[in-house]
This record gives C-alpha cells, structure tokens and sequence, in this order.
C-alpha cells in the first residue's frame, strides 16, 4: 500500500476504475453506442432478416419528417399531452390541496388517491379496455349513443380522449404523491403571515402555495409530458393505433404492430431519432419557458 | 361571546363535513375501475353482465382459469427473476460509482460525471431498435440475459446515491482513514449505512420500473415462456378467450402483488419519486 498522506491526483485512480467501470460498460453498451449508432441506422432501409443494404442517406430523416405518417403521429402526440398533461395536473394538485389537511382518516384518502401508481400501463390500459368495452363495459350502458356503437374507442372522434382518459387516471397517482410532497415542504408560518395579511382561502392558494410548489409542477409537467411523447403500451392494448390512426402517437409509430417501421429496422431508428430530437428541443423550451417563474426558495 | 364561539364551530363543523363529502366522492371515482375489476373477475363468466357493479355469484373460477390459460405463475416467476436482478445490479453499481465520484480523486471526474449525467436524456425508445440488434447478435433474444443486462446501470441510480453521499461530511472519511479505514471499509461501515433511506427508495423505484417494463419485453421475447407480468397480460389481452371476464381476472392477479408491496412501502416510493423535483 502507498502512503496515504501521500496526495496524488492518481492515486485513487484504479480503484475509481474497478468502481466505475460495471456502470460505464453497461451505460456506453447499451445508452451510448445505441443512440449513436442509431443515428447513422437511420439512414438505411432494412429488409426484416435485419441486413441493410439501402442507403437513403441523411435525406431519409427530411423525407421521414416529412412524411404524413410522422406528421399525423406528431399531432396526434402532441393533442395527446395537451390533453393529458394539463388535466392531469389540475387533478393531481386538487386532490393533494384537498388531502393535505389534519383530517381524522386522511392517511386512508392519501392511500386511494395515491393507489393508481401502482397500476402499470398494462394493468391500467386492460382495465380501461374492459370499462370502455361497447358490449362488456358499463361506460357504454351509461353514456349509450357512440359508446354503445361503434364504441368510445372505436370512434375515431373519441379514442384519443378515451386513451387519455385512462392514462389520466393511470398518472394520478404519480401527480398525487409529487404535490403532495411539494405541499408537505411549504413552511407553515407562510401561511400564517398571509393569513394576517388579510388573504382569504383563493389567493393564499394562487400567492403562496402555487409559487413554493412550483418546482415540483415543474418536475411533474417534464415527467408527464415526457410519458406522452414515449406511451406505447396504453395505444398498444386499447387501439393499436386506430381507429384511422387517430391515436397512433410517435412511439407508436415508431414500435407498433403492421406499420413499415416493424419490419425495417433503418426505418425504426429514424422515427426515434426524430422522436429524441422532439423530446430534447421540448425539455429544452420547458425549461427555458417554466425556469423563469419557477420559485426555488432559500 | 359564547354562542359567537358556537356559532363559529358549527361552520367549522359544516366544512369538516363537506370536506369529507368531497374526499369521500372523489375517493369513490378513482377506485371505480378497480372495483369494477375486481367485482368482475369473482362472477362466473355468463354471469359477468348481471349485477356489475355488485359482488353476486361469487367464484374463483375466472381466476383460477386466468392463472391456468394466461400461464401467470410461469409470468410471475420470470418477472420477479427479472426485477430482482435489475434491482440488485443498480443498487451495487450506483453505490460503487456514485462512491468513485463523491469520495475518490482521479482526473476526468466532472466530465465523466457529465457524461453519465447526460445518458438520462436519452429516452429509452431512442436505444431499443440497436439494442434489439445487439441482443440479436449476442443470440439473447427469448433469455433472462436479453430482459436484465441492458438494464443494470442507470444514470437515475447513481445520481440519487451520489447525492447523499455528498451529503457525509469530508470529516468523516478523513477521520476513518486516520483510523486505518480504506475505501471498501468506508463505504460498507460508514457510506452505505449513512444512507439507508435512500437506497430503500432506490431499490422499490427500480424494482417497479423493471416489474412494469412493457415495450423492451415486447420487442426481444416472442416465446410465452419468458413472458413477464406485462407481456402475459398482453398475451391474454389478444388471445380469443372463451369466458369474457378472463382478461380481467387476468388484471386482477398481475395488480395484486404490486399493490401489496406499494402499501407496505409507501414512504420508500414517496422518497424515489420525489427524488428529482426537491432539490439536492
């Protein structure tokens, strides 16, 4: 062993190896290479045994971009977060305010409206699929009219809602806990003082709460929106994409069943190329956009 | 003054009880489809469309069958095998790399540090189409190996640990050294202990992400019998069923055990998730 008061800059630096290197192999293997290769994947066109023989070149992301499936696919993707995103949040935040008072039992509120979290997209997705069945479901008895025939996720007006609807109610647990956390850290004198102040219930919530959680709505707006632009199971056991492709959303496009993309994979890495590019310019305007009026506290 | 007091107290009152009302209402909508579920699959399969809503007939015929038909024993094995190794993997490979960046010196480290930081952009859809070829060539399609190894080490893992082990002071390491203590003593005696907390919620985060992982099983297994929870609901989800309420039987079992361990440990998931929106 060396000395240890001996300070070398290289010292620490085989065993920082031995430490870094299972997490560097797996990152760089499977994180890494991936994309990059990926990238340069998506200039060719492959046959379904997996040889790629055709070079597009770098046109083949214009002309994919381009194209009316992407095109339909990133507006069906993008109705489908601006309906998901923000209802899902006004939910969230309005349960957690309501739950986050010293109430006999609340701990049993909490529990509930927390539970959906632990429902995965499968199990969330199937049940939907069964409540909003025209034949089986009872939505379709209730509402009856096109719930009943062709059926709400059959009609090409209504699937996108009916998709959104139960990843809605998937999310809600997720939002739930975050705001309440959020809630939780808010220091209790600030209330207090806006409570002498003369603030009545409203403007307590919109002055005081809104902006000491506003990392946290931060936080689930980046993660919810994110889930929208990468849903693949709930499109995959509800719609397959239909009706009239009405809910294919860019992952799906990109991994579902009997489109191009399935059986060529040049194909595949050019949507998801196109799909990382999305993601990353939007992380980057939500940022920029929310960072601003965001309240980070002391 | 007194019925001032009163009067005061009944409105309280009055809001208690609305507030309750509210709580109570929207507590009933959001566990309506999983009630609905359950109900279902406890009916007889001709008799799913009588009573919905009320528990009538009750049997364990569509579970039973579920089970059987959807083979979900074989489903809850492969998942539990796959979810454990994740999660073991990315608990010892956070820990060693979160330790190397917080409490070892070596050159390159804030930019190696940016580098694995800056892996958390990537989405996952992003490495599925190359990653399936890799399995591919590595003939790891249809294998334990194909489910787990791409998912041992995340950017989420270390970066959570590393977080709290900036949080032990510098003293303590210096101080434990004095004492003869080297890096591998450190962190089993001191570092690993210091942050329990954390990798509780560490450990349920990554054992729910792999439990429900649903697109990556799709795409490397096509054999039922490395189905996972997910990929066998799938399964009975485009299987022609004889009995209509077998799918839901099916939903029921594979929300069971997840529920089970969500409630027993609510806290640990609490911390996991909220790991990203407080700030470190």
């Amino acid at each position: 062993m060396t000395k240890r008061s001996a300070r070398s800059r290289w010292r620490d630096s085989g065993l920082a190896l031995l430490m870094l290197a299972p997490s560097g192999v797996i990152l760089g293997m499977f994180v890494i290479y991936p994309l990059v290769k990926a990238v340069f994947l998506g200039r060719q066109r492959c046959s379904p045994t997996g040889k790629c023989p055709v070079t597009g070149g770098w046109q083949q992301y214009v002309d994919a971009f381009r194209s009316h499936e992407f095109q339909d696919a990133l507006i069906v993707t993008i109705k489908y977060a601006l309906i998901t995103v923000p209802i899902g949040l006004v939910l969230g935040v309005g349960l957690a305010v309501l739950a986050d008072k010293y109430l006999r039992g609340i701990g049993i509120f909490r529990t509930i409206f927390s539970s959906t979290v632990a429902t995965s997209v499968a199990v969330a997705s199937v049940m939907w699929f069964f409540l909003f069945n025209p034949n089986l479901g009872l939505l379709a008895d209730w509402i009856g009219g096109v719930a009943k025939t062709p059926g709400l996720l059959q009609s090409p007006g209504t699937a996108l809602w009916a998709v959104s609807a139960s990843t809605i109610w998937a999310n809600l647990g997720f939002t739930f806990i975050v705001v309440t956390a959020g809630l939780q850290s808010v220091p209790k004198d600030l209330y207090e003082s806006a409570y002498v102040d003369g603030a009545n219930g409203f403007t307590r919530f919109t002055n005081v709460t809104l902006p000491m959680i506003s990392p946290v709505l931060l936080f689930a707006t980046v993660v919810l929106t994110a889930r929208a632009f990468e849903s693949f199971g709930e499109i995959d056991l509800l719609t397959l994409g239909g009706p009239k492709a009405k809910t294919t959303t860019l992952t799906y496009l990109a991994f579902g069943k009997g489109l191009p993309t399935a059986a060529d994979d040049g194909l595949r890495a050019t949507v998801t190329v196109l799909l990382f590019f999305v993601l990353l310019i939007l992380a980057l305007l939500q940022f920029r956009g929310l960072e601003k009026r965001v309240h980070y506290g002391n | 003054m007194a019925t001032e007091t009163d009067a005061l107290s009944r409105i309280r009152g009055w809001r208690k009880a609305g507030r309750y009302a509210l709580l109570v209402t929207l507590a009933v909508i959001v566990l309506f489809p999983i009630y609905v579920m359950v109900v279902g699959s406890l009916k007889p399969g001709n008799k799913v469309l009588n009573d919905r809503l009320l528990p009538t007939n009750i049997t364990f015929d569509a579970i039973r069958h579920a089970w059987q038909h959807g083979h979900l024993g074989r489903a809850m094995v492969n998942s539990a095998i796959v979810s454990a190794v994740i999660t073991v993997a990315q608990l010892v490979t956070s820990i060693l790399a979160a330790y190397a960046f917080v409490f070892l010196k070596f050159p390159g480290r804030s930019i190696l540090f940016a580098v694995f930081l800056a892996t958390l952009l990537v989405p996952l859809e992003a490495t599925l189409t190359v990653n399936r070829r890799t399995m591919q060539s590595f003939g790891w399609l249809n294998s334990y190996k194909g489910l787990t190894v791409p998912f041992l080490a995340t950017a989420f893992g270390i970066f959570m640990v590393r977080q709290v082990f900036l949080t032990i002071p510098k003293e303590m390491r210096e101080a434990a050294s004095m004492d003869g203590l080297g890096h591998i003593g450190f962190l089993r005696e001191v570092a690993v202990p210091l942050s329990r907390p954390t990798l509780g919620a560490l450990t349920l985060f990554a054992f729910l992400t792999s439990w429900n992982q649903y697109l990556w099983p799709v795409l490397v297994t096509t054999e039922s019998r490395y189905n996972t929870v997910q990929t066998g609901l799938r399964a009975l989800r485009f299987a022609a069923l004889s009995e209509p309420n077998l799918l839901i039987a099916g939903t029921v079992i594979v929300a069971l055990p997840i529920f089970v361990v969500l409630i027993a440990f609510q806290r640990q998931l609490v911390r996991g998730l909220t790991a990203g929106a407080v700030k470190g």
